[in-house]
């Protein structure tokens, strides 16, 4: 392992600790009715969309993008799907239709970006806010209910007793990781990210690969759109994946990558989705009373955060050297005018 | 960049003002647009009403406007109002009298924005990621002060939502909106007439170019995160008049409206360029679609999303044009 991942994998061995300490009982996975059981298994399945979601926005950011559109993505998908199945079509057809209508919608984001040549962050705000009108429009502002067994296996199924959502996610991360570190398609993405202008001058597409994690996000994004709503049976346009973008920047930046592109870990983001629905599990089974979850995460994200960054390991390691020095001293030297 | 457009652009149609005029021609072509569609469209207090019922929304959207010109964003700003609203109305209902409160609220958002603009620059952590941790602080500690939405009954606060200044025939608006208008008065002095406001237009120009002319670009921008905490601490106190209660899920997703709203004004997102003027012009097209599609009646709520996604893209790819064009 790397060094970048020690600092993700030590927070979570430590929320994974509190929560021992606080039930000796919560590593224990068990079989029931032929289904793994555990807190464990439970981290994984609820944060299964979570994981999906953020190795796309991996992609992305690691090109230098970011993509704040993935939760309207994610709500599109889902009402979609359902809107399919409550109209008698298959769950095949359904399950085709929101993943196309997904992989387009990432291809309009890429082509702004890298077509038009639209800053990230706001090419994709546009459909971040368009996006969730067109998911009530597609729900026409009701809560669509299915009741298709098949469609329910995708997020909530279990196959061979392990969750479905659960080999969703793997698969998806062996191709990812496969293209990405065994081809030489990763080490592109990267060069993009260092610098789009010269990688484009040493003969890189640019703009194709660009185009190309844009529409994996959304793909990601529609995958956990559908797996969202199977696990609750239901698609509501309104909530569906609300806030999950932000989730999943912040799980990339916890795993170690960093938001000016340039280099990705795939790996890290895993650990960091793992950490943020940790979190979430811990919350709950420590006792925290819920209305404080909010500020328990930003405590801990605020600390990661922190201890990643290299200024503030610099200062606080030159401070306790020197313990006379004064606090923080300004970095820029300011010219009386 | 931006003293060099000002000396070249001086003779011709200044090209920087451009988004601004846009704006102002959508704004009015939408009035007008409004006015031969439906009924009582075209009268004063319909736009009066725009910014009675965007106050609020406006006086973010300017602390905004200073953090996008540095090239910065601010996530925090919707957390900030709810936590705001939250705090006034539970201390008032603990029988704090009224101004107390109000100068505990600000300083509270002053605060907040102090010390995100100061991790921002002491340890570079990206604005995103911090202003979002402070989004989940601010949120976080709402819902620790109460879940419940609590009310208002403070005769000041009360007064202050329900007088009515009149104006010309039987026009009216109301405190806020004073309010408002005179936090975007104050905010376009100080970008305009003051070392700090040309500092804030240097650093989004560029930072390393700022740093390099000896300006206070680290003091400057912990400026701005601070202005932008204590507008949407405003902004909050001004929520809290119009709705008269404190709650924790107010406000939710306006800083994107916010961002919208800057955005729409032609201020642009890499910082450096921009109006105050236009953030208020943008303020008010948001408004005025929604005041259109109450009066249109049969159009949903979720059309709102849609237009102002599709107004979006109509400005930024006319931004888009705009920059491409000067190189």
């Amino acid at each position: 392992m790397t060094r970048r991942l020690l600092w993700p994998l030590l927070v979570l061995a430590l929320l994974l600790a509190l929560n021992v300490a606080v039930n000796p009982a919560f590593l224990a996975v068990q079989i029931k009715d032929g289904h793994l059981y555990g807190s464990l298994v439970d981290i994984l399945r609820f944060g299964a969309p979570l994981i999906l979601v953020s190795l796309g926005m991996t992609l992305v950011i690691a090109t230098g993008g970011i993509d704040l559109s993935v939760g309207s993505v994610v709500a599109i998908s889902g009402a979609l799907a359902c809107l399919q199945i409550s109209q008698d079509a298959g769950v095949f057809t359904a399950v085709a239709v929101a993943l196309a209508l997904s992989l387009a919608l990432g291809v309009w984001n890429g082509f702004l970006i890298a077509g038009v040549g639209i800053q990230p962050i706001i090419a994709t705000l546009i459909l971040m806010v368009a996006g969730r009108g067109l998911a009530q429009l597609v729900t026409d502002g009701q809560i669509i209910t299915v009741n298709s067994p098949s469609y329910k296996l995708i997020g909530g199924g279990y196959l061979l007793a392990v969750p479905f959502s659960v080999l969703l996610v793997l698969a998806v991360l062996a191709v990812t990781a496969f293209l990405t570190r065994r081809l030489a398609l990763g080490m592109l993405i990267e060069s993009v990210g260092g610098n789009a202008e010269a990688s484009r001058l040493a003969g890189i597409r640019s703009r194709g690969i660009v185009v190309t994690v844009y529409a994996f996000a959304a793909l990601c994004a529609g995958i956990a759109g559908l797996m969202i709503s199977s696990n609750v049976s239901s698609a509501d346009g309104n909530n569906a994946g609300l806030w999950i973008e932000l989730d999943a920047i912040l799980a990339v930046v916890i795993g170690g990558t960093s938001l000016a592109g340039g280099r990705f870990s795939l790996g890290g983001t895993v650990l960091g989705a793992l950490i943020i629905q940790t979190l979430t599990t811990t919350v709950y089974s420590i006792g925290v009373p819920p209305e404080t979850t909010l500020l328990f995460k930003a405590l801990v994200v605020a600390a990661v955060c922190l201890i990643q960054s290299p200024a503030f390991r610099a200062k606080v390691f030159r401070r306790r050297g020197r313990p006379a020095a004064e606090p923080a001293p300004e970095k820029k030297a300011e010219v009386p005018a | 960049m931006t003293a060099v457009t000002l000396g070249r652009a001086r003779p011709a149609v200044p090209r920087k003002y451009l988004p601004v005029l846009v704006t102002g021609a959508l704004l009015a072509a939408m009035f007008v647009a409004g006015g031969v569609r439906y009924e009582g469209f075209a009268h004063g207090q319909v736009v009066l009403n725009v910014f009675i019922d965007n106050a609020f929304l406006l006086v973010v959207a300017v602390g905004m406007t200073f953090v996008i010109l540095t090239g910065g964003i601010d996530l925090s700003v919707g957390a900030v109002v709810a936590l705001s609203t939250m705090i006034a109305a539970t201390l008032l209902r603990a029988g704090w009298p009224p101004l107390p409160v109000m100068a505990l609220v600000l300083a509270v958002g002053a605060t907040l924005g102090l010390a995100m603009g100061s991790i921002i620059h002491h340890f570079e952590i990206q604005p995103f990621i911090v202003t979002l941790a402070g989004m989940f602080l601010a949120r976080g500690l709402c819902y620790t002060i109460g879940t419940d939405s609590v009310p208002i009954t403070d005769p000041a606060f009360t007064a202050l939502a329900q007088t009515r200044i009149d104006l010309v025939a039987d026009l009216w608006i109301s405190p806020s909106v004073l309010i408002a208008l005179l936090v975007v008065l104050a905010a376009g002095y100080v970008l305009h007439y003051t070392r700090l406001g040309r500092t804030v237009y240097a650093v989004g120009g560029s930072e390393q170019s700022a740093v390099l002319m000896g300006l206070p670009v680290g003091r400057t921008k912990i400026a701005v995160y601070t202005i932008s905490g204590v507008c949407s601490a405003l902004g909050g106190l001004l929520l809290s008049f119009y709705m008269l209660s404190g709650y924790g899920l107010h406000a939710v997703g306006m800083e994107l409206d916010a961002i919208a709203a800057v955005v729409i004004g032609g201020t642009l997102l890499t910082g450096g360029s921009g109006f105050v003027l236009g953030t208020v012009l943008g303020v008010l097209v948001l408004g005025l679609i929604q005041t259109i599609i109450s009066f249109e009646g049969t159009l949903s709520s979720w059309w709102t999303k849609i237009f102002i996604g599709l107004l979006l893209f109509v400005f930024i790819l006319l931004q888009r044009l705009i920059t491409a064009r000067r190189k």
